[in-house]
């Protein structure tokens, strides 16, 4: 009996490890009162304005929600994670091109199913959020790629930021710059998504198409960019540099050009230069269509119908006109939707030039692409690399990227 | 009484069996069953993966990507082990002699160690950099060519294997160190009196004795470097286009590189990765067995 009490604390040690592990499961989102979202915008907090709208939106739902903000990157694999183990949030914020992954993976719902509406936004916003002729989710707003240029460096070297409109005129003005003893251009050729995503307005620009990625159009594209490294007008490190790395050279003030998207504006006015935006110009002349950046609300599926419904009436709401104008002005997006881009430039005029390029731009999983997209983005950032690095021609890369796309399943 | 003491026993034991089922069976198992089925990202979300056998494993061993992998894995682990080795038992000799500000040296020294990795790896980075990068900067001082280091298929492999070899260093510095510590001082004034010259005194007296700690420092820096990711991760991606890709960043391109995981790939990768590791511990157990009976 002298061993009771230490007998009965193990025993209670090994109840709670037991109990622990059994716990490790997470309870499934219900009808009840709360509601859970999920986006990628780690970068607000509690007090933010875009915090505030999810707040709004819930409390006219008449439900509270509980939001979660998760690194972009890590979104995708957290929410199949969650829907295997039927734990998926009510509503979900996500990267545009990632809809089509869950779709395929059955995670979310039609709009038609749940009463979301997609009409007011573009179409051409709306595109990679279509799977057969379904619309799943909403834009929230969009973000793209467009040329910064710095104005003193332009005018030491006698450059006309106007007079550039085409490939061959955005060349001159590279060979002015370098030869005025400053540097041309930087952007951001890394090997993962984001070089697809940069290299995208040269390679449509020069009429190529995702489904044929060995014509002569990708590799006037490649080559385009091959010479630049070879001219000095671009530097080695484009090849290793992320979007914000290659914003960080440009914001250094020696580079008269830098290819990067809209959520640099409020950086940009940091940046202690005079600076300007321009439309990257497709390789005849006109704007090149780049891709859509920015995120889809969607409304993943649920055991009961019901909460579906309700997690419709949220989404509709943090997309409605009248709260568009502030959502996406809390997340420095344009908007999707015509009249609002309108309000927004009137209250700043100097986005004009990025609702031009949201307008020409284009989903990367559009043109019926879907799932296959990520298939085809990977062989061809590896193909771009290989020849800035100068490992192969751009005809035996591109062909190699076409053969390694036609091939995957 | 002996039911008793049974129960008391196997309470004792549950804690440590559960933590190994769970912590260690099961992700194992998991990863096994992830890799002999075909997963899309419906059936991973809604079930029903059929089983392929050994199908991933001849799609990943048929890539082209697989033959480049391995050879990076073992060229970076063996350069890594090498050179960590000789330079952290370089130093623990010269550490082992205990001058004025050796501890403070010593400790200095761990720093590499001590960092998080994603530290560590950005600064390796931001150093290598071709074109803001301190490293060509400093050789542009004594006029050579700037050097692209990362952006280069024939040197960013090079270029993160250093900045392993810098991580693990000390590592082998501390282990080795503590070795050295251990051998009675009676040998080495018995080889001082024979006249042994210094180089005699390492060959024949401090290498022989510290191979077993050698053994366990090469052994655990092997599964320690097989498996380095965020390194490589974040210095190149495993670019240029796949130049300084390992097994383990392959594995991981697979799985969570693009928008469309291949789970059943990328976990046979991983597989194999483990596979080495064991092949490793084998080896270190096979030496043990023929250094006890002596």
């Amino acid at each position: 009996m002298k061993r009771s009490p230490f007998t009965r604390r193990i025993t209670t040690v090994v109840v709670a490890v037991l109990a622990a592990a059994g716990c490790s499961a997470q309870q499934s989102g219900g009808t009840t009162g709360t509601y859970s979202l999920w986006d990628p915008y780690p970068q607000f907090d509690q007090g933010s304005e875009w915090v505030k709208m999810i707040e709004k939106c819930g409390a006219e739902a008449g439900v509270e929600i509980e939001r979660q903000a998760y690194d972009t990157t890590d979104l995708t694999n957290k929410v199949l994670l969650a829907a295997q183990q039927g734990t998926a949030p009510n509503v979900l914020v996500v990267d545009n091109p990632v809809v089509s992954t869950m779709v395929e993976a059955g995670v979310v719902k039609s709009n038609q199913d749940t009463g979301l509406d997609a009409s007011q936004a573009s179409p051409n916003l709306v595109a990679a959020g279509q799977v057969d002729g379904q619309t799943y989710g909403v834009p929230i707003g969009a973000n793209t790629l467009a040329l910064y240029y710095n104005k003193a460096v332009l005018s030491a070297a006698g450059v006309d930021p106007a007079s550039i409109t085409d490939w061959a005129s955005l060349d001159a003005a590279l060979a002015k710059v370098v030869a005025s003893g400053k540097k041309g251009i930087t952007f951001s050729a890394i090997g993962t998504e984001e070089g697809s995503f940069q290299f995208l307005p040269w390679f449509w620009g020069a009429g190529a198409k995702l489904t044929e990625l060995s014509s002569p159009e990708a590799a006037a594209a490649v080559d385009l960019w091959k010479s630049w490294l070879d001219k000095g007008y671009a530097p080695n490190s484009v090849i290793n540099n992320t979007q914000t790395t290659s914003w960080q050279e440009f914001a250094a003030g020696e580079f008269a050009f830098t290819e990067n998207g809209t959520w640099q504006l409020q950086n940009a006015k940091k940046a202690g230069f005079e600076y300007g935006v321009l439309a990257i110009p497709a390789r005849t002349g006109g704007v090149a269509p780049a891709p859509t950046g920015g995120e889809f609300v969607t409304v993943p599926a649920q055991r009961e119908p019901d909460s579906e419904k309700t997690a419709a009436k949220i989404a509709n709401c943090l997309v409605g006109s009248d709260n568009l104008l502030a959502t996406d002005t809390a997340l420095t997006y344009v908007s999707a939707v015509s009249s609002v881009q309108q309000r927004q430039v009137a209250a700043q005029p100097d986005l004009q030039v990025w609702v031009d390029a949201v307008q020409a731009a284009k989903g990367r999983t559009g043109d019926g692409l879907g799932t296959k997209y990520p298939r085809i983005s990977q062989p061809l950032w590896t193909a771009v690399q290989a020849v800035l690095t100068g490992s192969k021609s751009s005809q035996d890369a591109l062909a190699a990227a076409q053969a390694a796309a036609s091939s995957s399943k | 009484m002996a039911l008793r003491r049974q129960l008391v026993a196997w309470a004792f034991l549950l804690p440590l069996l559960a933590y190994l089922l769970l912590c260690y069976a099961y992700p194992l198992l998991t990863n096994i069953d992830l890799s002999i089925r075909h997963y899309t990202v419906r059936t991973f979300v809604h079930g029903g993966a059929e089983l392929v056998g050994l199908d991933n494993y001849a799609t990943v061993f048929a890539d082209p990507n697989f033959g480049n992998a391995l050879v990076n894995t073992v060229v970076f682990t063996v350069a890594s082990l090498v050179f960590q080795y000789a330079l952290g038992l370089a130093l623990a000799v010269f550490f082992a002699r205990d001058f004025t500000l050796s501890a403070t040296l010593r400790a200095l020294f761990l720093v590499p160690w001590l960092l998080p990795l994603i530290v560590s790896a950005s600064t390796w980075a931001w150093m290598l950099n071709s074109e803001a990068g301190v490293v060509n900067a400093v050789l542009g001082f004594f006029g050579a060519a700037p050097v692209d280091w990362l952006t280069s298929p024939d040197r960013s492999l090079l270029s993160v294997t250093i900045a392993n070899i810098w991580i693990g260093v000390p590592f082998n510095l501390v282990l080795l160190y503590s070795g050295l510590k251990n051998i009675p001082g009676e040998v080495y004034e018995a080889s001082a009196l024979d006249g042994a010259s210094a180089w005699q005194t390492f060959r024949h007296i401090t290498f022989p004795v510290l191979r077993p700690v050698s053994a366990v420092t090469l052994l655990l820096g092997l599964v320690y470097t097989l498996k380095v990711f965020d390194i490589i991760w974040i210095m190149t991606r495993g670019g240029p286009s796949g130049s300084s890709a390992t097994l383990a960043t392959w594995s991981y391109e697979l799985g969570f590189g693009s928008m469309l995981p291949r789970f059943g790939p990328s976990a046979a990768v991983g597989n194999v990765l483990i596979l080495l590791a064991v092949v490793g511990g084998l080896l270190y157990a096979r030496y043990q067995r023929h250094q006890e009976p002596a």
